[in-house]
């Protein structure tokens, strides 16, 4: 960023820590932006004269006599058409090599959308994996987050979702990004011919981590700018959220906050609700879908990181490897769209919601089955079944390779029922099952 | 005059102000900032420094902004035209605001001022009047709204002058009244209430003494709350709380329902703006969002404005009450009032109590529960609150200082169970861990034993005595095996799955199961205890699986079906067969 006439120049810093210096100043504005030492900073607190900023870069060497310099706006981007195609840093300034973007200069981070102006999610969006489509579906508007250990692929699968999804534009919002992960990123959307209507904000790993601060911000600032100035379907990615989240720690952390679970500020929910609120229908016919991804620690979904998501989401999609069938699932039992009902027989056949019920209700009971097995119980002929079902659900529904449309998955079920119970096992309603049971 | 001051610390939405002259604790005030006036409380004071927290973006706030206190705390309108109106906490109409996004600073009038109500006069001249009471009556949708004294003038007042019968605006003056000394008070359809004070004007508060029907069958059959009760709903994420309340909200017994939704999802929100006005209400056949008031403050709103949306919320039925009316309120969720708490005290660096929630969170929960009740009015009518708060446990572990604070203030605990969602079973409210403490009060046996049948608390307890030993049985198969146990103990387990699957579990999206009248509830609980009270001789326990299966599936059936249609008994006929011949 260049300097500009009449900024406010100040060089004596009153204090350091790892993410924030203090200095005194005046004239200083909450949110306010400011160059420490040709870092970029923030103004986080004022008292009286006393300004604390948090340096995105890191305070690593900077000097008690370094220059600061405050720009009299908080963060901001360019947004206009020329968006589409482009790779950014967190700062929003371009990292492919391409000039910079002309257009309206916008703060990030801006209002939220009117509740009353809403409208209810009702578009599906169809992925091809049965995981998703038959169980937990996903609809324009959504904000859903995959919950993944680190092992699992949940980056391929989120660009599968993406490029599969029918939407306007993508924007790609990766936070502390491994560079391979980034250059995957790049690659699948380049051979899929879709640069043209993906934008991608993208910190990784070897930059200093509270720039992450920024990527989710600018990402929706220009998601908004298609959805709500271009009456756009916007989808956008968030990758990894638990890495955004550890930024954030951090700067609590430096500025002495009192610390709530799991070492995370008492703000964490408002702090990610902020974020994920921002998916929304519009009356327009814009929309803005996100999702996400949240890394876990071998599963746990109880720490602050997850269960805070969780109850911002509207679901999750829950990755995990299946011994029995030897693929990665998406697990019918912890993932849940809380918005399906919306498009569920209504946007698809008549029998969707029963039909997901009922074949997650028989692999439960192989759950069941299973664990008796591992106890080294006898299996009755039900049970037996149940684990037979329970191996080909996996296999022909459940796992992440699948990609037929829903009503080839609704298909497929009801040839599982038939396949291994009775009509009375399935507790299916009569008139289903006269119409589509396969004799 | 009034005390003004000027901003001197900013962190986050807690600005520290140097004021020139006296304010009070939760008093309003606006801070000046190019233009717009930012509302925000005073939460703490200081010698002359007052700490505010400010219901909207600080951003671009600066030292030295110009802050005028306003000498009242805050307050919400009431009058009519609160029905089927959606506010944000501090009582704005969100319906009026412009542009897709909510602007910074800008306030709209909760109530509109133009609109002509039919006024009936009920108060006559000379009659003797005390805050609360009524004097007339407008039709808002099909309730008789009642304009009362406002419940702030104290003593007792002498009716002057009534306006005839016929059409006023809210501002029109339809009575006056003259106090003791001699002067007139001119009294409008609406007045102005502080949301953190309790609305009186009642004779007494008694014990709840009636149910409030649900149509929710793991409600209504095993844990009733009573109209004027309250209750609530932990639960981790993804175990049904918002269909759950949805489905009282639609269902429920109440003449009035209020619906915070206090930092929850918008999209929630929507569901309700968009499905209400096409939702029936049972009794009335008219659009269900005629009897609603949404308080709608979602996660992505101000902080601070969260706490103030349940507090709003309260008062406005409060004032519904205090017409006689039944009315439900739901507030989804209080955890996230709490954790608007926690984050202001954590930066006005108060020492935290158990995971950094302020120490008197519990003293603050309950006095808000306690705001609850049934009250006798003066005129012998009963008005009454029903209070139904959901709790996000953080991790889904109830051992946390929210829901502990809770259980000590309601007195209906609906646990949701991650164990029952996982599998399915909805509404996912755990049967065994769940209770409501009046089944135990004797005011609502007699009222059961009137309204249902005689003796129907004690089926209530056979009934829940029959699913613990079923956990019990199904323990024991799970340690020892199918083969390990005596059959009998696999007839235990089933005919607990059978009252499981028929009468806890229920369709919240069929559109008949979604709803169960009392009478069809006490029909199916009469036909299952039946059912569970005979013993059966199977000779193995695949047998006795299969037997029960085939009478859960015969039920559900019964369930999905129209009460005592053709469908329904042709299932009960099969059903008894099914029975005789085992």
């Amino acid at each position: 960023m260049s300097k500009k006439a009449f900024q406010r120049i100040y060089t004596q810093l009153t204090a350091i820590t790892k993410a924030t210096v203090t200095l005194e100043a005046e004239g200083v504005s909450n949110d306010e932006l400011a160059v420490v030492n040709g870092r970029l900073a923030q103004v986080v607190k004022i008292k009286d004269k006393n300004i604390t900023l948090q340096v995105f870069g890191g305070t690593e060497d900077i000097p008690t006599n370094a220059e600061v310099v405050f720009y009299g706006e908080p963060p901001t981007l360019n947004v206009s058409d020329e968006l589409a195609g482009r790779f950014f840093n967190a700062y929003g300034e371009p990292i492919d090599g391409g000039p910079a973007v002309e257009g309206e200069k916008r703060q990030i981070g801006g209002p939220s959308v009117n509740p009353y102006r809403r409208r209810q999610p009702s578009e599906l969006i169809p992925t091809g994996i049965a995981g998703i489509d038959l169980n937990n579906t996903l609809v324009s508007g959504q904000k859903i987050p995959f919950f993944a250990d680190p092992d699992q692929p949940y980056n391929q699968v989120m660009s599968m979702v993406a490029l599969r999804a029918d939407v306007d534009k993508i924007i790609l919002g990766g936070m502390g990004l491994t560079n391979d992960d980034y250059l995957f990123f790049r690659n699948q959307f380049e051979s899929a011919g879709a640069l043209h209507k993906i934008i991608s904000f993208v910190n990784t790993t070897d930059q200093p981590p509270v720039e992450r601060l920024l990527i989710p911000d600018m990402a929706l600032t220009a998601a908004e700018y298609f959805a709500v100035d271009k009456n756009e379907k916007v989808l956008v990615l968030l990758t990894d959220m638990t890495l955004y989240a550890d930024a954030l720690s951090i700067v609590s952390n430096r500025m002495d906050q009192i610390p709530s679970k799991d070492s995370m500020p008492g703000s964490l929910y408002s702090d990610l609700a902020k974020i994920y609120e921002k998916a929304v229908q519009l009356p327009d016919g814009g929309s803005i879908t996100i999702i996400a991804v949240t890394t876990l620690n071998d599963g746990d979904i109880t720490h602050a990181i997850p269960d805070n998501t969780g109850y911002i989401t509207e679901g999750q999609l829950f990755l995990r490897a299946d011994p029995d069938s030897g693929k990665v699932i998406i697990d019918p039992f912890r993932s849940l769209s809380r918005l399906k009902q919306l498009v569920q027989n209504k946007k698809t056949r008549e029998d969707h919601s029963a039909v997901m019920n009922t074949s997650v209700r028989l692999y439960a009971d192989a759950a069941n089955a299973k664990t008796k097995l591992e106890n080294g119980f006898d299996l009755s002929d039900y049970d037996l079944r149940c684990l037979n079902y329970a191996k080909e659900y996996a296999t022909r529904l459940l796992a992440i390779d699948v990609n037929i449309p829903i009503n080839e998955m609704l298909d497929t079920a009801w040839e599982l029922f038939a396949k291994y119970f009775s009509k009375a096992e399935t507790g299916l309603k009569e008139a289903l099952i006269k119409k589509y049971w396969k004799e | 005059m009034q005390t003004t001051g000027k901003v001197i610390g900013i962190i986050s939405n807690l600005v520290t102000v140097k004021v020139d002259g006296p304010v009070a604790q939760n008093e309003i005030c606006y801070i000046e900032l190019g233009g717009v006036r930012l509302m925000a409380e005073v939460i703490k004071v200081t010698g002359d420094i007052a700490s505010v927290q400010v219901y909207e973006s600080t951003r671009g706030l600066q030292p030295g902004c110009h802050v005028v206190f306003e000498g009242y705390m805050l307050e919400v309108s009431l009058g009519p035209g609160l029905l089927s109106s959606n506010f944000d906490g501090l009582q704005n109409n969100l319906a009026t605001m412009n542009g897709v996004f909510l602007t910074r600073g800008e306030y709209t009038k909760p109530l509109d001022e133009e609109k002509l109500w039919d006024y009936t006069p009920i108060a006559t001249v000379g009659q003797k009047v005390e805050a609360a009471d009524w004097l007339g009556e407008v039709k808002e949708g099909w309730l008789p709204h009642k304009i009362m004294v406002p419940f702030s003038m104290e003593g007792e007042y002498t009716v002057n002058t009534v306006v005839p019968a016929g059409q006023y605006k809210i501002n029109d003056t339809i009575a006056v009244l003259t106090d003791a000394n001699g002067e007139d008070h001119n009294i409008t359809m609406v007045q102005r209430w502080p949301v953190k004070v309790a609305i009186g004007g009642y004779v007494e508060k008694p014990r709840p003494f009636k149910v409030m029907e649900t149509g929710v069958r793991i409600i209504d059959t095993l844990n009733p709350i009573a109209e004027g009760g309250t209750g609530f709903i932990p639960g981790p994420f993804g175990c049904g709380k918002t269909v759950l309340q949805h489905a009282l909200a639609e269902q429920a017994d109440a003449d009035v329902i209020i619906m915070a939704a206090c930092g929850e999802r918008a999209n929630e929100v929507v569901e309700i703006f968009t499905e209400f006005p096409e939702l029936r209400d049972r009794r009335t056949g008219r659009s269900l969002m005629e009897r609603t008031t949404i308080i709608c403050n979602t996660s992505n709103m101000p902080v601070a404005a969260r706490e103030a949306s349940v507090y709003t919320a309260m008062t406005i039925g409060e004032y519904y009450r205090a017409m006689g009316m039944k009315v439900l309120l739901l507030a989804d969720s209080t955890s996230r009032w709490a954790q608007a708490l926690r984050e202001m005290s954590n930066r006005l660096e108060e020492l935290p109590g158990q995971d950094g929630f302020p120490v008197d969170l519990s003293a603050i929960i309950s006095s808000f529960y306690s705001r609850a009740g049934i009250v006798k009015l003066r005129n012998g009518a009963y008005g009454s609150i029903t209070f139904i708060g959901t709790v996000s446990p953080a991790g889904g572990n109830l051992k946390e200082p929210v829901t502990e604070s809770t259980k000590k203030a309601a007195r209906c605990f609906y646990a949701l169970s991650q164990n029952r969602a996982d599998k399915k079973r909805y509404p996912a409210v755990g049967p065994v861990d769940s209770y409501s403490k009046y089944l135990e009060y004797p005011e609502i046996e007699e009222f059961l034993d009137e309204k249902i049948e005689k003796g129907w608390v004690e089926k209530v307890t056979r009934t829940k005595y029959i699913i613990r030993k079923g956990k019990d049985a199904y323990e024991q198969i799970n340690i020892l095996g199918d083969d390990g146990v005596p059959i009998a103990y696999h007839e235990q387990y089933w005919k607990s799955e059978l009252i499981d699957f028929v009468i806890l579990q229920q369709d919240a999206f069929d559109a008949i199961d979604a709803s169960t009248p009392l009478e069809r509830q006490k029909f199916m609980l009469d036909l299952l205890l039946d059912i569970c009270e005979k013993e059966f001789n199977f000779d193995n326990f695949e047998q006795c699986m299969t037997f029960f299966k085939n009478l859960i599936n015969l039920c559900r059936q019964m369930n999905y079906s129209e009460f005592k249609s053709e469908a329904f008994n042709n299932y009960l006929a099969e059903l008894k067969k099914e029975i005789e011949h085992e």
